[in-house]
């Protein structure tokens, strides 16, 4: 990049804002996440019943499986389970 | 190091289970998934965090399996950029017929942009810590001189000369470097 000024280079640090830290920290959790529901997904994997039962409802499942159903924990479950 | 030499081995560290790699990649990428949905996208709130989260999830979900010579950034940008533009068309059909803005797909800050920045913040770590700390609290955290005069326990009146020189020494080092040339407004 050539003839870039002072107020481009400003501009440009000015784009990255930090991301909340609270969500960063959820993000980073994850692989504490994953050690804590290996478990559960491993049966929805290794039973087609109860995958399409934990699928149905997802938060009722976590519920049943003594999990705390919080939005982050939903997601990664759903995603495991849709790969 | 190149960057995507950085990535490579943070990703095969994750790979082998090593939860501080992880923390380190998340670390990397937030502020550049973050800026993709806000600043890219527009979106805020719960729909911004939504985007962040399941790009992270997706991530650690499919870095196994991801190959080798793919590269971390763009695969990133990539699943936030259909992220982002999936919870606008979930938006837009919960909205009345006629009523969605036209482009409310396209980003409105270019990706390339954004790409730049990420560029820019890196170029800006390697020079000495008191400008990273002072350039990024000034021009990324949008904090007042008085602010980072108290976190840096330096006199007010010196903030305004330390960003300048900052700021000089940091375009010093970019000039000649390849950034997107778009970028540059």
């Amino acid at each position: 990049m050539t003839d870039i000024t002072a107020t481009d280079v400003a501009n440009l640090i000015g784009e990255l804002a930090p991301a909340p830290a609270a969500w960063v920290e959820a993000a980073q959790s994850l692989p504490a996440l994953r050690a804590s529901l290996d478990e559960l997904v491993e049966l929805c994997r290794s039973d087609l019943k109860v995958r399409a039962r934990t699928l149905e409802d997802l938060e009722r499942a976590l519920g049943d499986a003594g999990v705390a159903p919080e939005p982050h924990v939903v997601r990664y479950v759903r995603l495991s389970l849709e790969r | 190091m190149r960057d995507a030499d950085v990535d490579a081995l943070l990703v095969a560290r994750c790979r082998e289970g090593d939860a501080d790699a992880w923390r380190e990649l998340v670390e990397r990428y937030s502020r550049y998934v973050y800026a993709i949905a806000t600043r890219g996208f527009g979106l805020t709130g719960d729909e911004a965090e939504d985007v962040f989260q399941e790009a992270f999830t997706r991530a650690y979900l499919h870095l196994p399996g991801l190959r080798q010579d793919v590269a971390l950034r763009p695969w990133l940008a990539q699943v936030t950029r259909r992220l982002a533009i999936d919870h606008i068309r979930s938006r837009a059909r919960e909205q009345p017929e006629g009523t969605l803005e036209l482009d409310a797909q396209e980003p409105k800050l270019a990706i390339e942009q954004i790409d730049a920045a990420l560029d820019v913040h890196r170029a800006m770590a390697t020079l000495p810590e008191h400008c990273h700390e002072i350039l990024d609290r000034f021009f990324a955290r949008d904090e007042s001189y008085r602010t980072i005069a108290v976190a840096l326990d330096v006199p007010m009146g010196t903030i305004a000369s330390r960003i300048a020189r900052c700021l000089d020494k940091l375009r010093t080092h970019l000039e000649g470097k390849n950034l997107h040339d778009s970028a540059v407004r």
